[in-house]
């Protein structure tokens, strides 16, 4: 016991310990009423602004016929596998539009240790404002920049070689043709981070060489398959798809060595006009250039043979909605938590009540004024809010930091336990007001507690 | 405050407490004064009032009618905080059952007047008075780890902590030995006498009786029942 003078909160505290199994009890269920609805506050809203920020101002994406929902889990979160091929003359049909402010396709299919590489042109960097944290932009086929995530977990860094796997999860077949790595991103704490970006020609060149061949759009109607899979299927068009894809290499490598950068997209745009009829992306990542848009080119897209549109805004809302309510299952549950601990909170206190009325009686015989009693019970709940705030809040960023671990591992959604938001605030102000409310009713009894009941003779 | 009431220690003139509204509850006192330096030896049977007169004492109940005055005081016409505030600096109080806080150890409840008022502990004074009632080495005690006579002198030391003008005693020597009942009176005089304190002690034993039939300084209050307001005021009130 602490040599600290006695005064009223030490009073309270001594007295909320006094029963250590019913406090720790009320404390359990408090705290994790608590940490519930803060673990769904931190969740939801790094969800909500992961999303928004892999999102890039992307208004539409157009894939391979499918499901609208895994176009953009795929082509714009890398969550999923994409639905297939389309040709790469969509970009230059999409760019040709003039709602269409950006087109950038992507490409993919295969990954390096469990991360994505993305087979895109330069205007990605773009479209998502990225920046180089070393090294340069990759100048032409089989040179690759990496996230920062990638970078940090591999220790790569730029002159360092690196081999492709097929597919798009770990532990396919090794590309023979390595990849040299030209710079690495700067940490942007979105999707990105965990991404290997290279020229689209760089995907053309590692399936060639190792025996694939784009596809058709026409012919690519499966849902779901992995683009490589369809691939084999197409052995026959192998060798003439691949000569086109290396000629095609050949031609651009050649001139960005000399040329600027930005005419590398005429110069895409120009052989993707001559080579088009073979060449093929995963999808093509659109930004409009006027809200009419939204109305004209989900539309265009989707009469388009082998072509699906997806619109993220639509997407991410059936997300959300879907993720809902699963967030709505955890807040109903941390609802009944809190009511419960509240309503615990009231018997064990209207219990210490009855049960110290002795105490308090003598309290007030001592000289304290009924409010200083019903202060003293009072302070005994807002102390065991205030425990029960700050272990809720461990409790929520624990649970995030967790969440945030198995999804890395997933290399999914990024959940941080270090995200702070101000809806924590909910927490404590929930605490302390079911605090008070549980309070209320016990606190008035110790109001009105009749002292003379110290002065009758015991029966 | 009228001279006379001054002059007394407590004064007490057509003093009356009804409980609710029933006539059958309606409590007269006797008229007395208590002199300075004087004790009191409340007696009567079990209804006749005590305990009311003691919550009287202490502010706890404010009369019906007449008028209480302790030490010049009118506690009953004071503002309830005020009240408060009187009993805790002015009355010292040992309850039958002694009421020690069972969470709180010995230090603690010393240190309960003193937060009780709003104050901070004196722990000068609680170990000074620890060591003159013989119980110096019990601070760290809880009050179940007490002997009855250890828990006796713990509760008169917080009674006395706050060095008031009165003790409120209420039937102190109950379930007490003989041997124990003669200790408590001699321990509760002599302190009483050493901290200038008046005692109130309101009691049904008659061991009291004898044991303190040689001290000049009681006085001594027999309360009887007198039921409604048209009787007439009881004349039992002691001489000296």
């Amino acid at each position: 016991m602490s040599r600290s003078p006695l005064n009223l909160p030490r009073l309270a505290w001594r007295y909320l310990w006094a029963r250590p199994m019913l406090t720790a009890l009320n404390l359990m269920l408090l705290s994790l009423g608590l940490a519930a609805i803060g673990f769904v506050v931190l969740v939801s809203e790094q969800l909500e602004q992961g999303l928004r920020r892999d999102l890039g101002g992307i208004d539409l994406v157009a894939g391979a016929k499918g499901s609208p929902m895994q176009i953009l889990l795929a082509g714009v979160f890398h969550l999923d596998q994409s639905t297939g091929n389309i040709p790469l003359a969509t970009v230059s049909q999409l760019k040709a539009q003039p709602l269409v402010a950006q087109a950038v396709p992507i490409s993919l299919g295969d990954s390096f240790r469990g991360h994505r590489i993305v087979g895109t042109t330069a205007d990605y960097l773009a479209l998502y404002q990225l920046e180089l944290a070393q090294g340069r932009r990759w100048t032409g086929p089989m040179q690759a920049v990496l996230g920062a995530e990638v970078a940090r977990q591999s220790g790569l860094k730029p002159g360092d070689r690196f081999h492709g796997t097929h597919g798009l999860a770990g532990g396919g077949e090794e590309h023979e043709h390595p990849y040299e790595v030209t710079g690495v991103l700067a940490p942007t704490g979105g999707v990105v981070d965990r991404l290997v970006l290279t020229d689209l020609a760089s995907v053309w060149e590692a399936h060639a060489a190792h025996g694939h061949a784009a596809k058709s759009a026409r012919e690519s109607k499966g849902r779901g398959h992995d683009d490589h899979a369809s691939d084999r299927d197409h052995a026959s068009d192998r060798d003439h798809a691949s000569d086109r894809a290396e000629d095609h290499d050949h031609a651009t490598d050649h001139e960005h060595e000399h040329e600027h950068e930005h005419e590398h997209e005429h110069d895409r745009e120009h052989t993707g006009a001559h080579a088009d009829a073979a060449l093929e992306v995963s999808m093509v990542l659109v930004r409009y250039r006027s809200p009419l848009a939204a109305v004209m080119l989900p539309r265009w897209v989707n009469a388009q043979a082998g072509l699906q549109a997806s619109v993220p805004a639509l997407e991410t809302a059936r997300l959300l909605s879907m993720v809902g309510v699963g967030v709505d299952v955890l807040r109903g549950f941390g609802g009944v938590l809190l009511l419960a601990a509240a309503l615990s909170v009231l018997v064990a206190l209207l219990h210490a009540v009855r049960e110290r009325q002795g105490d308090l009686a003598m309290l007030r015989m001592l000289g304290a004024t009924p409010a200083r009693v019903a202060g003293l019970i009072a302070l005994e709940a807002l102390m065991l809010a205030s425990l029960a705030t700050l272990l809720a809040l461990g409790l929520a960023h624990g649970f995030a930091a967790v969440l945030g671990a198995v999804l890395a591992q997933q290399q999914s959604v990024r959940i941080s336990g270090a995200w702070v938001s101000a809806w924590e605030a909910l927490v404590p102000a929930l605490a302390l007001g079911l605090a008070l409310i549980a309070a209320a009713w016990p606190a008035w009894r110790g109001y009105r507690l009749d002292v003379t009941e110290l002065l009758q003779t015991p029966r | 405050m009228a001279s006379t009431d001054a002059a007394a220690l407590i004064a007490s003139h057509g003093l009356r407490f009804r409980y609710g509204a029933s006539a059958a509850a309606d409590l007269h006192f006797p008229d007395f004064e208590l002199p300075r330096g004087a004790h009191l030896l409340l007696r009567g049977a079990s209804g006749s009032g005590k305990s009311t007169l003691l919550a009287l004492m202490a502010g706890l109940l404010t009369p019906t009618a007449g008028r209480l005055a302790m030490d010049g005081v009118e506690v009953g016409a004071l503002a309830p905080a005020a009240r408060d505030a009187w009993r805790g600096a002015h009355l010292g109080f040992m309850p039958q059952r002694l009421h020690l806080s069972a969470s709180l150890s010995v230090r603690d409840n010393l240190a309960l007047p003193y937060v009780a008022a709003g104050l901070k502990p004196d722990d000068a004074r609680i170990t000074a008075l620890l060591a003159e009632l013989g119980i110096a080495p019990l601070l760290d005690r809880r009050p179940h780890a007490l002997s009855q006579g250890q828990a006796q002198r713990v509760a008169l030391a917080r009674a006395l902590l706050r060095a008031p003008r009165f003790v409120l005693a209420d039937e102190p020597t109950a379930n007490l030995d003989d041997e124990a009942c003669d200790a408590t009176l001699a321990l509760l005089r002599r302190v009483a006498t050493e901290h200038g304190a008046s005692l109130v002690i309101a009691s049904h034993d008659a061991r009291i009786e004898a044991v303190w039939s040689e001290w000049p300084a009681l006085q001594r209050l027999r309360l009887t029942r007198m039921g409604s307001a048209a009787m007439p005021l009881p004349t039992s009130c002691a001489t000296p």
